[in-house]
């Protein structure tokens, strides 16, 4: 069995014991044993795989299993990894393992949450290994189906709006995705042996330019909703605002990268003639998101809102990075998603503590908070920082590799927008600037706060845990960003040979 | 000379130690282990300089050692980003000058920040900044200098927000921080700009290896400025920033909220000077482009004027100081401006003048805001109507404050004499015009300096509910220690070590220049002396004689509400808020209507649904009926 195939095991053998477990603390003993095996062995996958590639192993994919479990379709369960996938699978492992800490005081029914969220880990483990477009597509609806029922039960506000809202809109993205999946199956081959295997379809590469054109949009904009794409992002903020703290976590950290890796994994190296062809479309509505979404956030006041239309902004930038395709913008664009994927879930965590203080999310009602609960507030200085780019954390590396991949396109239409997203490091200081401000420094708004009290031990261990992660990358980013250009090199060396000169 | 490395890592080290383990540490421990980490770093900073200084010269001319180069980063085959260290002329000029600065910083904070929350904090983000403030100058590549830009910027916004409970300090990091965030993004954009022609961050290959100069001939062109001159242009943007020049001045004035100790290394001495180090590390390839020096010298001659007459009116003591460093940071501005060549015998004069200027600058300045801490200290005010009269209680700083402000106002044979004659006689050999302006802005330094130091130690004595009391010896110590440096410093040879190519060059005063200046200042004391050493209505009188021109120099000409219209007006009222509007009702709204109309439907249609037998059969009937009907016409 590949190393690859205990990433789902892993998870269905929790289930299995949160099934079986008795009590609360039973139930944190099996998500604690769990995620931090799931860590450990992502941590040894990657280490694993940067072994093999020394040793000069060269093949796209590593460690790869294939059985076949639907003759009729041709559908494998069919995994293998790049540098790509080891990457995300770790910064999965590591939010699931930060989000069990983070929740770990649920109420009320904690073995139904963990269940649901540990089933939800097992479709982002799932999707992020598979490279049979089927299989694929079975484990992102399996990430996304435990969301509406993790938000609708534990969420709060107004979760059954927001729950249905997010379940809609990406289940109509799942249904374009479903279309083009379907599209590329039977255009997979030009001799009739039709394949769902995404390596074997790009070898193939029989997809006709017309249905390339079809197909692209399609596939792009079904995992482009759940990349937060304008104008399809509207979910986000309200879905992001109701959910509980893990699970916001997991979805900003983790599911809305299963977009950008879908986008460029599927839609992008599968159908590089369209990608070249129309990519200024959606170039135009991701240009649009970095800096609509950065704006979005200077007015509101409610720290989910403000997070939520960040991450719109930083993951507009990550899918305008994918479109310039070229082997270093998209090498940012996945540094992009690591690092949005940890401070976001940071963020989220930070707030769900916050909030689980102060009872509100408003930053009009809270202040001089950094007095109160400095670890906390202190964390939340260090997210910040990182979301606006400061040297030495991830965001940084991710969004000058971004730059500068994007600067060497010179035609008028290119430079514009780059300049355009390249403005909004400035607006992300204000939003930034003025929530910590706000919330805080300055006076103690409220006399009742003045008796909270600093994060508790899991709390500090789940933010730390985040911290480490971002300041790693944003210390030491060459062995991110190497591991990370060998893989894209090849999606953006497939693309580029459609340039037309 | 690998060992430099250690300059970097100690004070690198110590912000993680502190900020990890400073809150179990006692005050006395954090500080003191913050001060002898950063004792260290001026023995070793000392230590390369004097043996960068006494390698022998090449042909004439001093080489660029790097001993540390690491690769961090790679972006393209050609671009990445490397992390190291570069010692030249200026990078180590500006060793000796942190060093120094930030070790005097560390010991007066030892007694000024005596008894202070968050005191082990303050010495963390000093190490911070030290730490960043160094990797800044001994920069390889135009990126790790950015990088450590950003980093400067960041320390610069948590110690001016250290008092975070004061809203005006959390306003003014927050200004600070934006405003310059928007000149590096011109910084940024003139990086990617500059890096896309010529294919490389180094600064070796930018200087020495002609790919700017094949940059320049090949033409490119954008909106009818040539790429270079864009390039250029927009990292000019980024040094104006840092360097709070005229119009993105506006941050430095309100930094002032920050600790007195913090204004004196970051605001005064070493951070804001970081515009002006930028433009001299690039000077070679400015050289090329007429047209930017040309920018260059306007920017700062505009500066060095207006905050040179804002400083006139203001009364807190340390916002004349702030407008003070602006007006002294333009003269260095206007001193690499002003240069037509690299040959400092021939033209590139204003290039050590400026560096020079920088080193003397930094200590005088330094050397100002520290007595003025101490003043502040003992008054526990900053305003100038609290004061007066103080040179009987604290002889220590009168004296020290003195010498300062004769450097300032650049008489003989103080530091601030040499470099702001060399200065003024390099805008002099470019034009009267210039030369003209800038002896007239010296003349406005030496009045308003002394406006000020007669406001706190002379004058009408305010009433204290104590007696001010001189401040201790760790306070002290460091102002002797500046305001020895101040009285030799000018002796120093300086165009021996650093000149525009390296090559030796001699200083000499130029006669007539030096006697110009040096009667033009006293004549401004004089004034000075006439209108304030005694109480009196003088001052008054003179300010109803011009009203209008004293209100608008007391508003600071109104830039500030200017901005503040811009940003809460424009970008807040007029961008942010209708975007938000927008998003939450067209585009969510399109969603919420996509729901509703879908509800709607199924509402209008389920009563077909209805499972009552007798409708379905009904429907059924009349349905079969019909279709009969309709076949039976048909046929």
């Amino acid at each position: 069995m590949s190393i690859l195939s205990l990433f789902v095991l892993i998870p269905v053998l929790m289930l299995g014991g949160l099934f079986l477990s008795r009590n609360i603390s039973q139930v944190r003993t099996v998500a604690t044993i769990g995620s931090a095996l799931q860590l450990i062995l992502a941590i040894v996958l990657s280490v694993l795989f940067c072994m093999e590639r020394n040793a000069g192993n060269t093949a796209e994919m590593l460690f790869m299993a294939d059985h076949l479990w639907f003759a009729p379709l041709n559908i494998h369960y069919a995994v293998g990894v790049d540098g790509v996938s080891v990457l995300m699978i770790l910064l999965s492992a590591i939010i699931v393992f930060a989000g069990v800490f983070a929740s770990w005081k649920m109420d009320p029914l904690p073995k139904e949450f963990f269940i649901w969220l540990i089933l939800l880990s097992t479709g982002v483990f799932g999707f992020f290994i598979s490279i049979d477009l089927f299989t694929m597509f079975l484990f992102y609806e399996v990430a996304l189906i435990p969301m509406y029922l993790l938000i609708g039960i534990w969420g709060s506000g107004h979760k059954f709006y927001s729950a249905m809202k997010l379940t809609l809109m990406l289940m109509g993205g799942s249904a374009l995705l479903m279309l083009g999946i379907l599209g590329i199956y039977f255009n997979s081959s030009a001799d009739g042996e039709l394949t769902m295997n995404i390596l074997k379809i790009a070898e193939n590469n029989a997809i006709p330019i017309e249905m390339q054109y079809l197909l692209f949009p399609l596939t792009f904009v079904g995992f482009g909703v759940l990349g937060a794409m304008f104008p399809f992002h509207t979910w986000s903020p309200d879905g992001h605002a109701s959910a509980p703290t893990a699970v916001s976590m997991l979805h900003a950290g983790v599911l809305m990268k299963l977009g950008g890796y879908g986008c460029f994994r599927v839609a992008m190296y599968l159908m590089p003639q369209a990608t070249v062809e129309l990519s200024w479309i959606f170039l135009i509505l991701t240009g649009i998101s970095v800096v609509y979404g950065a704006f979005s956030a200077c007015v509101q006041t409610d720290l989910k809102y403000i997070n939520a239309y960040s991450s719109v902004s930083h993951c507009g930038l990550v899918l305008f990075a994918l479109l310039m395709w070229n082997t270093t913008a998209m090498t940012g664009a996945v540094m992009q998603m690591l690092s949005h994927g940890l401070m976001t879930a940071l963020f989220f965590a930070l707030i769900g503590m916050i909030y689980g203080r102060t009872h509100t999310r408003d930053i009009r009602e809270m202040g001089g908070l950094m007095k109160i609960m400095p670890f906390l507030a202190a964390c939340y200085v260090i997210a910040g920082l990182a979301s606006l780019g400061l040297p030495g954390l991830s965001g940084f590396v991710a969004e000058m590799t971004i730059f500068v991949g994007a600067f060497q396109w010179t035609d008028v239409f290119d430079r514009v927008f780059t300049i355009i997203a390249c403005t909004s490091i400035v607006i992300t200081a204000v939003y930034i600037l003025r929530v910590v401000g706000k919330i805080l420094y300055g006076p103690v708004q409220d006399k009742h706060h003045e008796t909270l009290t600093d994060a508790v031990w899991y709390e500090r261990l789940s933010t730390i845990t985040l911290i480490v992660a971002i300041a790693g990358i944003g210390l030491l980013p060459f062995w991110v960003s190497d591991l990370i250009r060998d893989s894209m090199s090849v999606i953006s060396d497939r693309i580029l040979q459609f340039l037309p000169l | 000379m690998e060992y430099s490395i250690i300059i970097l890592a100690l004070p690198f080290f110590m912000f993680i130690l502190l900020a990890l383990a400073g809150m179990k540490m006692s005050h006395k421990t954090a500080g003191l282990l913050g001060t002898a980490g950063l004792l260290i770093v001026t023995i070793l900073s000392y230590m390369v300089t004097y043996q960068y200084f006494t390698m022998p010269r090449v042909e004439g001319y001093r080489l660029a050692l790097q001993p540390w180069n690491f690769e961090w980063l790679q972006f393209t085959d050609k671009l990445r980003i490397d992390l190291g260290i570069m010692l030249d002329p200026i990078s180590v000029m500006m060793l000796v000058v942190i060093s120094t600065v930030s070790l005097m910083v560390h010991i007066y904070s030892l007694g000024y920040m005596h008894g202070e929350k968050g005191f082990q904090r303050y010495y963390a983000f000093l190490s911070l900044f030290t730490f960043s403030m160094l990797g800044l100058v001994v920069a390889t590549n135009i990126f790790q200098m950015y990088i450590f830009w950003e980093l400067v910027g960041v320390s610069s916004y948590l110690l001016i927000g250290f008092y975070y409970t004061k809203p005006a300090a959390v306003s003014a990091s927050k200004k600070a921080f934006i405003v310059t965030r928007f000149a590096d993004l011109g910084f940024l954009l003139g990086i990617l700009l500059l890096s896309y022609y010529t294919e490389t961050f180094s600064f070796k290959d930018l200087i020495s290896g002609g790919q700017c100069m094949s940059l320049i001939s090949s033409g490119a062109t954008f909106m009818g400025a040539s790429v270079t001159t864009w390039a250029l242009a927009l990292i000019f943007m980024g040094g104006a920033g840092k360097s709070a020049m005229f119009p993105l001045h506006i941050w430095l004035p309100d930094a002032m909220e920050g600790p007195t100790p913090v204004s004196s290394l970051i605001h005064a001495a070493t951070m804001v000077v970081a515009g002006v180090f930028l433009v001299a590390r690039l000077f070679p390839i400015y050289m090329f482009d007429m047209a930017v020096m040309e920018l260059i010298t306007w920017v700062g001659a505009i500066t060095a004027l207006y905050a040179a007459i804002v400083a006139c009116v203001q009364s807190d003591i340390k916002r004349v100081l702030a407008f003070s460093t602006i007006s002294q940071i333009a003269f260095m501005m206007v001193a690499l401006g002003v240069c037509t060549s690299t040959d400092p015998h021939n033209g590139g004069l204003g290039y050590m003048a400026s560096m020079f200027h920088l080193f003397t600058h930094a200590m005088f300045k330094a050397l100002l805001f520290l007595g003025a801490g101490a003043v502040i200290h003992a008054v526990h005010s900053n305003e100038m109507s609290q004061m007066g009269g103080l040179r009987k209680y604290l002889p220590i700083t009168h004296i020290t404050f003195l010498i300062a402000c004769l450097a300032i106002a650049g008489i003989p044979p103080f530091s601030g004499f040499f470099s702001k004659d060399e200065i003024l006689t390099a805008a002099f050999a470019k034009s009267t015009f210039w030369g003209v302006w800038m002896t007239g802005v010296a003349a406005l330094t030496a009045f308003y300096m002394f406006r000020l130091y007669y406001g706190i130690f002379w004058g009408k004595e305010a009433k204290h509910e104590h007696a001010p009391k001189e401040s201790p010896a760790v306070m002290t110590i460091p102002l002797i220690i500046l305001a020895a440096i101040t009285c030799v410093a000018g002796f120093i040879p300086f165009g021996e070590f650093v000149s525009s190519n390296s090559t030796a060059y001699h200083i000499h005063l130029d006669p007539t220049v030096a006697t110009t200046s040096v009667v033009v200042a006293v004549i401004a004391i004089a004034l000075a002396t006439w209108l304030f050493a005694k109480p009196g209505t003088k001052p008054e009188r003179m300010q109803s004689a011009l009203p209008s021109l004293h209100k608008w120099a007391y508003n600071r000409f109104y830039i500030d509400n200017i901005y503040q219209f811009v940003t809460h007006k424009i970008i807040f009222g007029c961008i942010s808020k209708p975007i938000a509007w927008f998003d939450r009702h067209i585009i969510d709204g399109t969603m919420n209507l996509l729901a509703t109309v879908t509800n709607a439907v199924s509402y209008s249609i389920r009563g077909l649904q209805s499972g009552n037998l007798q409708t379905y059969v009904w429907v059924f009937i009349m349905g079969a009926m019909a279709i009969a009907t309709l076949i039976l016409i048909l046929i």
